[in-house]
């Protein structure tokens, strides 16, 4: 798997008013994995996703999407976000198909394409829903489905489980990765938890604290097959997790 | 309101006013004011006046006019005052200067640049009512969710698709209060406006009844007025209650 979909190419980032949330930044996406981006809060996790999508222009380098310079958002990249981002007045099916229809599909083709991914991330009967009338979990399936929906080659996740409780964010997890499955997706995903990266990834990148770099790569590989108690109790699974823990409490003190 | 565990409609509070009222009326406390019963009585002596069908028209046709206007003009100040820092800096301090300040001193002004006609009036109305749109439209544009705004350009969405698609919803609650408040600022610049010009209109009517000591005629009249700006206000209020689960959910 060394074919990489995306180069992050010496990415540097300094805020209007001085703050420098990366510098120097350089790493790759290998293709069809989920890579995780994790490190201690206020690293420039979420500003790296949010260059990666288009939405913020780095100060220095560049980012190549399948060998092509990113100048802003673009179809193959799709965004889950934190806060879950729905539009309150709008249902699930219209949230779930609103990307599909910021990109001009008719409604009727974009609401049959919604449809089946509000059922693959079991919210059938929630169609006419809004989203005040969900809960937490239920909400951002509504922006999983949304994601799924515009068939983006790149899913850029920003601790999309963080605003969901613990037991749903398991659930969640599980669901993921099972989604996940045969879609040959790219996943770069942002997350503070060791546990949740160590969980869900192929790769995780530690990022350092600002301006943030990459401090490790750290490739995982866990028997999936075995079932989600039998992996979160494997030793492989636990060195892991004890491995990242190591490098990141030094920057606790 | 709860009495004694029991849910006491609102309009049982009105109604305890109104009995004060034709209390206070019925005693001949103060001499300018007649009991209610009566004034209300006076209300269809007034509605058959052969002029007063042609002065509401003229009123209600400068209200329509003027809070158009005001709509139209302070609406899309209000998004420009939401969406651009410089437009934001050179008129919300003016913005909040016109909206407390005596507007009614104005009009004198308003007569010498528009003339004693109906275009004094619709000025004075614009003037009366667009602040409290631009307020509230620059207020509901600003508190757009950042992460909305992100996600409908991460998905593809140009600048008009995020006006139209996000902003303007994000933003409806608050236009719709402006709204509200500027329909009872515009009844109030109507009147004003009327009264200061005394020549057509419900306010020469204003002037008329109370410097002839018309009381009943008046207070009928007022009544007339403020039922006119509650039922337009409220007509307002339905809609903006009937979007309140989204305003809350943002």
């Amino acid at each position: 798997m060394s074919d990489r979909i995306v180069e992050i190419k010496e990415i540097g980032m300094t805020y209007e008013g001085g703050c420098e949330a990366l510098r120097g930044l350089s790493l790759d996406i290998p293709r069809s994995q989920l890579t995780s981006l994790i490190g201690p809060s206020g690293c420039g996790k979420t500003t790296l996703l949010k260059i990666m999508a288009g939405l913020i222009r780095p100060t220095k380098g560049e980012i190549l999407v399948d060998g092509k310079r990113v100048e802003g958002p673009g179809p193959k990249r799709a965004l889950v976000f934190q806060d879950f981002a729905l539009l309150p007045w709008a249902t699930t099916l219209r949230n779930v198909a609103f990307g599909l229809e910021l990109r001009k599909v008719p409604r009727r083709e974009r609401e049959r394409i919604a449809r089946a991914y509000i059922d693959q991330v079991g919210l059938s009967g929630f169609e006419k829903s809004y989203p005040h009338e969900l809960s937490g979990g239920m909400q951002q399936r509504v922006g999983l489905a949304r994601a799924l929906a515009v068939d983006a080659a790149i899913l850029l996740m920003d601790e999309p489980f963080a605003s969901v409780d613990e037991q749903t964010r398991r659930q969640f997890q599980d669901d993921l990765i099972s989604l996940l499955q045969g879609e040959r997706k790219t996943v770069v995903f942002v997350t503070h938890s060791i546990e949740e990266a160590v969980y869900v990834s192929d790769r995780i990148v530690l990022l350092s604290p600002r301006p943030g770099n990459v401090m490790q790569i750290l490739d995982t590989d866990l028997a999936r097959d075995q079932g989600a108690e039998a992996i979160r109790r494997s030793k492989a699974y636990l060195d892991y997790v004890d491995q990242l823990w190591n490098v990141l409490k030094n920057y606790l003190q | 309101m709860v009495i004694k565990g029991r849910e006491i409609p609102r309009a049982l509070a009105l109604l305890v006013w109104v009995v004060v009222w034709e209390l206070l009326g019925q005693a001949n406390v103060i001499a300018i004011l007649p009991p209610f019963s009566k004034v209300l009585m006076t209300i269809p002596a007034i509605i058959r006046l052969s002029t007063f069908r042609v002065d509401v028209l003229m009123t209600l046709k400068a209200f329509g006019v003027g809070l158009g206007l005001a709509i139209c003009i302070g609406v899309p100040l209000g998004f420009a005052m939401g969406r651009i820092r410089r437009v934001d800096e050179m008129l919300s301090m003016w913005v909040n200067i016109f909206i407390s300040a005596p507007l009614t001193a104005l009009v004198p002004v308003i007569m010498v640049l528009f003339g004693i006609g109906e275009n004094t009036i619709v000025v004075t109305i614009i003037l009366f009512s667009i602040w409290v749109i631009m307020l509230d439209t620059q207020t509901g544009v600003k508190n757009t969710k950042k992460s909305l705004l992100e996600m409908a350009r991460s998905f593809g969405a140009n600048r008009v698709e995020l006006y139209c698609k996000v902003i303007v919803w994000a933003a409806l609650p608050e236009i719709l209060t402006g709204l509200r408040m500027a329909i009872l600022q515009g009844v109030r610049g109507v009147i004003v406006g009327q009264i200061l010009i005394a020549v057509f209109g419900l306010g020469q009517y204003f002037l008329y009844y109370s410097q002839n000591f018309l009381m009943e005629r008046f207070f009928a009249l007022l009544l007339f007025v403020l039922a006119f700006a509650w039922g337009s206000a409220e007509l307002v209020g339905i809609f903006e209650r009937r979007i309140e689960h989204f305003a809350k959910g943002r």
